[in-house]
């Protein structure tokens, strides 16, 4: 399959890209890793008339602690966060969702910011980000804008970015000691999209209550969807039995699947509940085993 | 006719080392590197599989990490080092990778052969003594519909081996 013929430019600086994108006309895209937006183009379900390529441009590429912040560039490849020994150690969540996107040979091109922009539903890291309260940073030659999760995913295949701004980083506010979280993904098959997918970072008090709950859920709906009832159930109480089945079977409510070849909407939505009674156990387990 | 025009008036000049060799062409934005590969250079050994970047034939190395060059332009590959299954035999001595496929009948019709070694090749790269689960995991990109892997999985198993001797006598060599 041949995508349809595009002018190609690879800036090595920010400026330069800000500049390529004021000039060029609406339909030109970012191109990051492209394990998305490739296949998009060879069916021809996108005809961008140019691609500002950012792979060149150093400055995205970071992963570091720094303010209060987990700092993820955009160009942070998929391997990367899979890998990264802080991210395993203080923030398993993420490296739970990079090591179920896609496979490996994917997930050496495929980048953080690639995953977060294109905002298909089904795509595993914007429930974790979620889940989170992650912020992102967009920028243009205008300055910065840092735009809450919430306000980021706008619908299927939707950001609240403009054209003329490229995301340069997710931000993950560093929670402290006694944070936990896990993220959960039902898949036919090594490498699929998910059925129903789940991600849940939880913070407790030194009596175990919770004082913070973020849930985001994949591929059950027009986008990600944060389950706002069941994370305000969760706040205030202890992780019993009975608390997290409420939240689970909250979750659940708050999901919109359709019925479609990786199964019917009501199996979905049952797996909703599963996979979030699951994941608070692993953030609980891990909450309370000291790493985030 | 616009389209043609545009395709044919942004001809952009590339340099790829393949296979330890300097190429260059005047190549289409949107020429996939598993074309240029094939086509331009004739190296026929990577395969086109599925075309949707799910099966892995079209793995080549790209700096070294592997990539399904059906998922990537030629363009960005300019100025990279690429490897393909043409580049691993050396003097006429076959990669330990290649020798394990041979002696552990790591295939049957063929088709994945190409790509399953380039992953192969850049699993034992990271990790030189990998454990069965680790080899599975590292090439779950890649589709075999002959042998059901466990075949393949003894042949990458082999070729660490052999690697991991290699690296052995190297290490061995100036002690003496």
């Amino acid at each position: 399959m041949i995508p349809a013929p595009f002018e190609y430019s690879s800036p090595k600086t920010l400026s330069d890209a800000f500049t390529l994108l004021e000039t060029s006309g609406p339909d030109s895209k970012i191109l990051a890793g492209g394990q998305s937006l490739i296949p998009v183009m060879k069916l021809r379900l996108g005809q961008p008339s140019r691609l500002i390529d950012i792979n060149n441009i150093q400055e995205l590429s970071y992963l570091r602690e720094a303010d209060g912040y987990l700092r993820i560039g955009a160009l942070t490849r998929m391997v990367d966060l899979e890998s990264s020994d802080l991210i395993k150690k203080k923030y398993p969540i993420i490296s739970d969702t990079a090591s179920h996107i896609a496979d490996p040979t994917v997930r050496n091109m495929g980048t953080a910011g690639g995953n977060v922009s294109h905002a298909d539903p089904a795509n595993d890291l914007p429930g974790t980000m979620v889940a989170l309260g992650a912020e992102f940073v967009a920028a243009s030659s205008k300055g910065t804008r840092v735009i809450k999760a919430k306000d980021f995913f706008v619908d299927t295949f939707t950001t609240d970015l403009k054209h003329e701004e490229i995301l340069t980083e997710i931000r993950v506010p560093m929670y402290a000691p006694g944070t936990g979280g896990a993220y959960l993904k039902l898949e036919k098959r090594v490498g699929d999209f998910a059925i129903a997918g789940v991600g849940v970072q939880i913070s407790l008090d030194n009596d175990g209550t919770c004082t913070r709950a973020g849930i985001g859920l994949t591929a059950v709906g027009p986008s990600v969807i944060e389950a706002v009832e069941a994370e305000k159930a969760l706040v205030g109480k202890k992780l019993t039995e009975e608390a997290t089945r409420a939240a689970a079977s909250l979750a659940s409510d708050a999901s919109t699947p359709t019925s479609d070849l990786r199964g019917p909407a009501d199996y979905k939505k049952e797996m909703i509940k599963v996979l979030t009674s699951r994941a608070l156990k692993r953030a609980h387990q891990r909450a309370v085993g000291g790493s985030a | 006719m616009e389209e043609v025009l545009r395709g044919l008036a942004s001809k952009m000049h590339v340099e790829i080392t393949v296979n330890e060799q300097k190429k260059e062409a005047d190549v289409e934005p949107r020429l996939l590197l598993v074309h240029f590969l094939r086509e331009n250079l004739s190296l026929t050994g990577t395969h086109i599989g599925c075309d949707t970047s799910n099966c892995g034939a079209c793995t080549v190395l790209v700096n070294g990490k592997a990539v399904k060059s059906c998922t990537m332009f030629t363009v960005q590959a300019s100025g990279k080092e690429v490897m393909t299954v043409e580049g691993l035999a050396k003097g006429g001595k076959l990669h330990p990778i290649q020798e394990g496929f041979w002696e552990k009948h790591g295939l049957q019709c063929g088709y994945c052969t190409p790509g399953m070694m380039m992953a192969g090749v850049a699993l034992l790269q990271k990790n030189s003594n990998p454990t069965e689960e680790e080899i599975r995991r590292g090439i779950s990109g890649n589709l075999c519909r002959c042998t059901g892997y466990v075949k393949i999985v003894e042949a990458i198993q082999y070729a660490a081996e052999k690697l991991r001797e290699a690296q052995q006598q190297k290490v061995e060599v100036p002690a003496r």
